[in-house]
């Protein structure tokens, strides 16, 4: 029959009109601004650095290494290195970021430069609502826009942060024990040769290990 | 502007947009116009343009412009590292960005021999159907927008769309640009909890075929519209090297999943649909048919998937410098072969860098599809040939 056809498929509309009204699966819309949906825990937006205490410049993980400014695809970031150095997680001084800048109205999100960090220090945002008519104000973000906490990190990424405080914490346990071992293969370097050796070997105590150790 | 001697300036006329040919070039003693369809038509899915030349409303004239959204994509790719343009495959065809990722990690996956772990396989397998999934369902939906259906069937096709998108974005981090697959794996494992959801996804998807089917398959006015419209016959299809739904849609058995059986295909029990009279309505209900085939092959891959890891451990993410020489890896994307040609010269950046895109070669034989048929035909014939813009100008 001419028109079943059309009638079927006023059925089916009819069908999906009336379910919105009784069932969750045909009403799939939220109203925006008033409902939000749940952020999905590896949603991606636009890199920030980390920092972990509450202080960003001292507690800031970025050894501006520059592998991120050389990696990024389309050339976002840009990295200047200080010129003194300042105590990292485990305790050795590296240099930070003077400057590290991103624009994210060039940023295409595609986590290449946390892929390549070997710091853990940049991570991907998941705040969307960043419109704004200030082109440089707004979307070029300097360090102290982008310098996030490490608490604010694993709120937005649990899991992934869980993974990498278990790395870093690890590292630093390594870190601790190869100081400690050291500072005794040194202390027992300085204590023990010494007096059985000491009318031939030449003036050599090893004095900066223990201050070394300390840092 | 010219300033002529005298310093009066002539003002040069304003471009036109139709142009009125002689009389005697039209059959009907009427006045040939020709008319510039798009670049900011809607039916042209993007920045692309139609010059017609129209007699009354009959096409005898077709020529598709294209190049207004070309960013010079493979020349960016021959100065950026190989890492460096898998994001950028996502914005080819950025409907389909997980099958753009796999045919460019092929691609060099072949040049530097890597192996991809099994489970790394499945997932490629499962997310590459799922993009087809999503693929169909909105071309369906933009195909009957094409014809005046507005809304209706594409917030339909929207809303299942929505579940696989939100799967891709669970699993990657983004919704279309997925940035995912790596050279010799992938980037991240499934995260927990996402193989219910997807399996709760592909169980519910039939439904929405049916419904789908309901609503539109016997619809009179689509029937009348499409049916004869756009015949594509075998043989063109294939001397224009057309590939995908287009080619199947005509009768031509090819589906890089047999043919190369690349991945773990060769593992799924599926079956190519073939369409048998090569017009817009074969096109479209092929896309049904292989949503349906697309399902099957998930229902098969999601239970069958194993533990391990999803990285060759000899791949590298930095310092990435595969060893001299040349590949082309090609896969059987939504819209058709989508290749990747690579050539090596042992440096981090590729020395050619080229891609296949099925949209464009498949754009290519609109005129001969259109000749004869009236303007509102062309709307539709282009919407079933299933372009993205993205991919046709790169």
């Amino acid at each position: 029959m001419l028109g079943e056809g059309i009638l079927k498929g006023m059925a089916e509309t009819a069908r999906n009109f009336i379910g919105s009204y009784v069932k969750e699966d045909r009403l799939t819309t939220v109203q925006y601004p008033e409902e939000r949906l749940p952020q999905k825990e590896a949603a991606r937006n636009f890199p920030f650095l980390v920092f972990d205490g509450n202080d960003p410049h001292a507690g800031m993980r970025c050894v501006a290494c520059q592998i991120c400014e050389k990696e990024c695809p389309p050339q976002c970031i840009y990295i200047t290195k200080s010129k003194d150095r300042k105590p990292d997680y485990i305790g050795k001084p590296q240099f930070y970021p003077s400057v590290f800048d991103i624009d994210i109205s060039v940023c295409m999100s595609c986590q290449i430069c946390v892929e390549v960090c070997p710091f853990e220090a940049i991570k991907m945002d998941t705040d969307y609502e960043l419109s704004t008519d200030n082109r440089f104000g707004g979307l070029l973000l300097d360090k102290n826009k982008l310098a996030k906490s490490a608490d604010y990190y694993r709120k937005i990424h649990p899991t992934e942060a869980a993974e990498v405080d278990g790395k870093l914490n690890a590292e630093k346990v390594k870190a601790e024990a190869k100081a400690k071992a050291d500072a005794e293969a040194k202390a027992k370097a300085a204590a023990a040769p010494k007096p059985a050796a000491a009318p031939a070997s030449p003036p050599a105590p090893p004095a900066p290990a223990p201050a070394a150790a300390a840092i | 502007m010219n300033a002529t001697l005298d310093n009066t300036i002539q003002i040069a006329e304003p471009p036109k947009n139709y142009e009125v040919l002689p009389k005697e070039s039209s059959a009907g003693g009427t006045d040939l116009l020709e008319v510039a369809m798009g670049p900011h038509h809607p039916s042209t899915h993007g920045v692309f343009r139609m010059d017609v030349v129209l007699d009354g409303e009959r096409v005898v004239k077709l020529k598709p412009v294209f190049g207004y959204l070309h960013r010079n994509h493979e020349k960016i790719a021959e100065n950026t590292t190989y890492l460096g343009s898998m994001p950028y495959t996502d914005r080819l065809d950025y409907f389909c960005s997980l099958t753009n990722n796999w045919a460019y990690a092929l691609a060099v996956e072949k040049l530097a021999g890597l192996q991809v772990p099994e489970r790394a396989e499945y997932i490629r397998v499962i997310t590459a159907e799922l993009t087809r999934l999503q693929n169909h369902a909105s071309l369906v939906g933009f195909l009957m927008q094409d014809m005046g259906a507005l809304g209706t069937p594409l917030m339909y096709a929207f809303r299942e769309r929505e579940k696989i998108l939100d799967l891709f974005e669970s699993l990657t981090g983004a919704r279309m640009m997925c940035n995912y697959m790596r050279f010799g794996g992938c980037r991240v494992d499934l995260p927990e909890g996402w193989l219910e959801q997807a399996n709760k996804v592909v169980a519910e998807f039939p439904r929405f075929v049916d419904e789908f089917e309901n609503l539109i398959s016997g619809n009179e006015i689509l029937m009348a519209r499409t049916q004869g419209v756009g015949v594509l016959p075998k043989e063109l299809a294939i001397n224009a090297s057309i590939t995908g739904p287009m080619l199947r849609a005509s009768g031509v058995n090819y589906d890089i999943r047999k043919v190369d059986k690349y991945g773990i295909y060769d593992r799924f029990k599926f079956r190519v649909p073939l369409g048998d009279h090569g017009d817009v309505y074969d096109r479209y209900m092929l896309r049904v048919l292989e949503m349906r085939e697309s399902v099957k092959i998930l229902e098969q891959a999601l239970p069958a998937i194993p533990v391990g890891p999803i990285v060759d451990p000899k791949a590298k993410i930095r310092g990435f410098r595969p060893k001299v020489g040349e590949a082309y890896g090609r896969i059987e994307a939504p819209k058709g072969e989508l290749g990747f040609y690579l050539i090596s010269d042992g440096t981090p950046n590729p020395y050619r860098y080229r891609v296949r895109p099925p949209s464009l070669i498949n754009l290519t034989i609109l005129e001969d599809m259109c000749l004869g048929r009236v303007i509102a035909d062309v709307v539709i014939i282009l919407g079933s040939v299933d372009i993205v813009l993205g991919e046709v100008d790169r």
